[in-house]
């Protein structure tokens, strides 16, 4: 579904993405770790279409099709969901306002009918309802005030009613007690199936005990240096980055 | 153009004044009482002393407002419409709907009496200025051109000279008008430049409570000058909403002035919608005269094009214990321009006073620009005052944010757009009012920034 050839991609005058090789098939779940300012974020926003991330060498495509000149929201209409590390808060805007108009752009470029006021309600409450949330979240301002775990699950919240084919989530359990993990990994869980398939960015393998991945990448410094079962990820978690961090200084001077 | 005769079609312009004036106090168009002829007279001498403020040199107040194209004008004033005097059309593009309340309308600053409806309401006078001068109502002779300073202000000093028609509202104490008044002043396309001068005195007695709504309006294609002043009393006790909206033509000259005394205890609420003309400036003075007064100001003014917009607040806190809050915003698109002008002025001894005042402006190009200036003159040290401003263009982040959840650009624009004027329109009281304004918003923002998808 996803296929990532000698991705380098860069912010202002800073290469980043130092050539990303990456395949996801239907149905898996791909969990990226790596250090802080590996380029991670960098890797969500530049598959996202964030203005300013500009690619400057190598290829993506999205079910088939070239994802690169898309415009973000073309990107969400064809499948693609990003939840943010850091959601930002939009005064004025209420998550079920924009969430209609997201969702209505979605369905009309599949053809689909648009759901009016009612259904869309119904459908945004049965997903707050699986969520375990507070319905009252939606009818405010989109974060304005949130506590950074509830920023999070709203985030989550937005993949339930959005149903994306693709969902990159970066780092949806910083930040969440030991509990909202659990719901937030149900919440993914819920949306996977053998059609559909998740990037997981994390710094934890915790989360990984709930959404299990069906292959662990580690990036450092703009490279995947290691991919591996999930068992990478307690060997991760239990070494750290060092060694790989030397492993991968070691492949850059050699060439 | 050299500067001398620049200066010389000046004279020209104020010569021209000088004249209609004379014919319009020969061939008696006012007759009603002497006090108004003096008034008049009095104000004319004073607006040919004081010419137009075009100097921007050492002058503060319209030091960011050119109005050299109003004063190198010979405006006429308009001849007496035909009938009807504008169609059923243009009349409910800017009628209220079916309120049940009062309704004055005039065209061409003369009020029509067949397009108007005036429910009784016992003890209350909703009439045209005309009628209350030839009635010789004593309320209008109390307050009339007591308040509008006709000594440094040339444009209330022109009003005053050509004063002959306009609103009169009078709610004399403890009355409710659960209604909105409404005064629309309607202008049209003439062969000649034509320049209006409408008069408004409201009167709200005691314990008064009532909301009046003033609408300004007219056609696209012409160019024409509105220089209005209004005058508002707010006795003690009573509560005022007042509401203005200025929806003129694209070509248009606006000028307002709106001088209202706040009594003691009493409340004062406006809410001023920019939309139209293409220089429009507000004067709004407030004097918070009495005891425990409070007002509360807001503004909204969306520009696009080449219109420039510039809003002039001026509130004084005479008084102990008066507050007063200032809420302005404006959404700038093309070359417009806007400025605030906000001062809060407090006297010696006016402790406890509670100031606040906020100007924001979101810019959608790179060419709008926008300039907040607040001036505060403080001469009592037990107050508390408080200015915030803020300009910038929209959130790069946030526009992303609601793409990447499938939002068109224009749509998400328009959605932040909206966003950012939403608690001023969420905060109109009348339910009205606040569809009336967020149906304007909308459509303004649907002509700049598409409207391929509905948002909301
Ligand atoms: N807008 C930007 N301008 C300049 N540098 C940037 C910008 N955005 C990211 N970077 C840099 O790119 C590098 C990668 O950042 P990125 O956010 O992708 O890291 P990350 O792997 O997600 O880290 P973390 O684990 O802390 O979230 C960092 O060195 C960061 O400073
Ligand atoms: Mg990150």
């Amino acid at each position: 579904m996803l296929e990532i050839r000698n991705l380098h991609a860069s912010v202002g005058e800073v290469e980043i993405l130092k050539g990303i090789d990456l395949q996801v098939k239907p149905g898996e779940v791909h969990a990226i770790m790596g250090p802080n300012g590996s380029g991670k974020s960098t890797l969500a926003y530049v598959l996202a279409g964030k203005p300013g991330y500009v690619v400057t060498a190598g290829e993506v495509t999205f079910l088939g099709k070239d994802l690169l000149p898309m415009k973000p929201e073309d990107r969400a209409r064809a499948g693609l969901f990003l939840s943010f590390q850091h959601p930002l808060e939009i005064p004025g805007v209420r998550l079920d306002q924009f969430l209609r108009a997201g969702i209505n752009g979605i369905r009309k470029s599949r053809g689909l009918e648009e759901l009016d006021v009612l259904k869309f309600d119904r459908h945004l409450v049965k997903k707050v309802q699986l969520l375990e949330m507070d319905q009252g979240l939606v009818r405010r301002s989109v974060n304005e005030g949130f506590s950074g775990g509830e920023r999070k699950r709203n985030e989550v919240l937005q993949m339930a009613v959005l149903e994306p084919t693709l969902a990159i989530l970066d780092e949806p359990d910083s930040g969440l007690d030991i509990d909202a993990v659990q719901e937030a990994a149900k919440g993914i869980n819920q949306q996977r199936g053998p059609e559909n398939a998740t990037i997981l960015i994390t710094h934890y393998q915790r989360i990984l005990n709930y959404v299990v991945p069906d292959v662990v990448h580690v990036l450092i410094n703009g490279r995947i240096v290691r991919s591996g079962g999930k068992e990478l990820a307690l060997e991760v978690e239990a070494q750290g980055y060092e060694e790989l961090q030397e492993a991968e200084a070691t492949l850059r001077s050699s060439g | 153009m050299t500067l001398s005769t620049l200066v010389a079609e000046e004279q020209e312009v104020l010569e021209h004044y000088l004249r209609a004036f004379g014919a319009l106090e020969r061939n008696g168009a006012a007759r009603d009482g002497s006090w108004v002829a003096a008034l008049r007279r009095s104000a004319m001498a004073r607006f040919s002393r004081l010419g137009f403020p075009t100097a921007r040199r050492g002058n503060e107040e319209w030091k960011y407002t050119d109005i050299r194209p109003i004063a190198r004008r010979p405006f006429q004033l308009p001849l007496p419409p035909g009938s009807p005097a504008v169609g059923a059309a243009e009349l409910a593009a800017f009628a209220l709907g079916p309120t049940g309340g009062s309704r004055l309308v005039f065209v061409d600053g003369r009020y029509q009496e067949q397009l108007s409806s005036r429910p009784s309401l016992p003890g209350v006078s909703v009439l045209s200025l005309a009628e209350a001068l030839t009635s010789g109502a004593d309320t209008v002779q109390e307050h009339l051109g007591r308040y509008a300073d006709c000594d440094t202000h040339a444009f209330t000093a022109l009003n005053t000279a050509f004063l002959h028609d306009g609103a009169f509202v009078h709610i004399p104490q403890g009355t409710t008008l659960d209604k909105p008044v409404h005064l629309l002043f309607l202008s049209t396309a003439h062969a000649q430049d034509t320049a209006t001068h409408p008069r408004v005195l409201i009167v709200a007695g005691e314990g008064a409570r009532a909301t009046v709504v003033e609408t300004y309006g007219g056609p696209s294609g012409a160019d024409y000058f509105t220089n209005a002043v209004a005058e508002v009393v707010v006795g003690p006790g009573a509560d005022l909403t007042y509401y203005k909206e200025q929806r003129q033509g694209e070509r248009a000259f606006h000028v307002t002035t709106t001088q209202v005394v706040v009594g003691r205890e009493a409340t004062f609420s406006s809410f001023n919608l920019d939309l139209g003309g293409a220089l429009a400036r507000n004067n709004l003075n407030v004097a918070m005269d009495d005891e425990r007064g409070a007002c509360a100001l807001r503004g909204l003014y969306l520009m696009g094009g080449a219109q420039h917009v510039d809003n002039q607040v001026i509130i004084e806190h005479a008084r102990p214990y008066t507050t007063s809050r200032e809420l302005y915003k404006g959404v700038l698109n093309g070359r417009s321009r806007a400025v605030f002008h906000g001062s809060i002025i407090v006297h010696k001894g006016a402790r406890k006073v509670d100031a606040e005042q906020v100007d924001k402006n979101l810019l959608l190009s790179d060419e709008a620009e926008a300039d907040t200036k607040p001036a505060f003159w403080i001469y009592c040290d037990d107050v508390k005052c408080r200015h915030g401003a803020a300009c910038g263009q929209m959130d790069e982040n946030a526009l992303f944010y609601l793409r990447s959840r499938g939002l068109t650009e224009p749509a998400a624009r328009r959605l932040l757009t909206r966003a950012f004027v939403s608690e001023l329109v969420e905060g109109i009281a009348s339910e009205t009012l606040r569809d009336r304004v967020d149906g304007l918003v909308e459509a303004r923002l649907s002509s700049w920034l598409g409207d391929d998808e509905a948002v909301g």
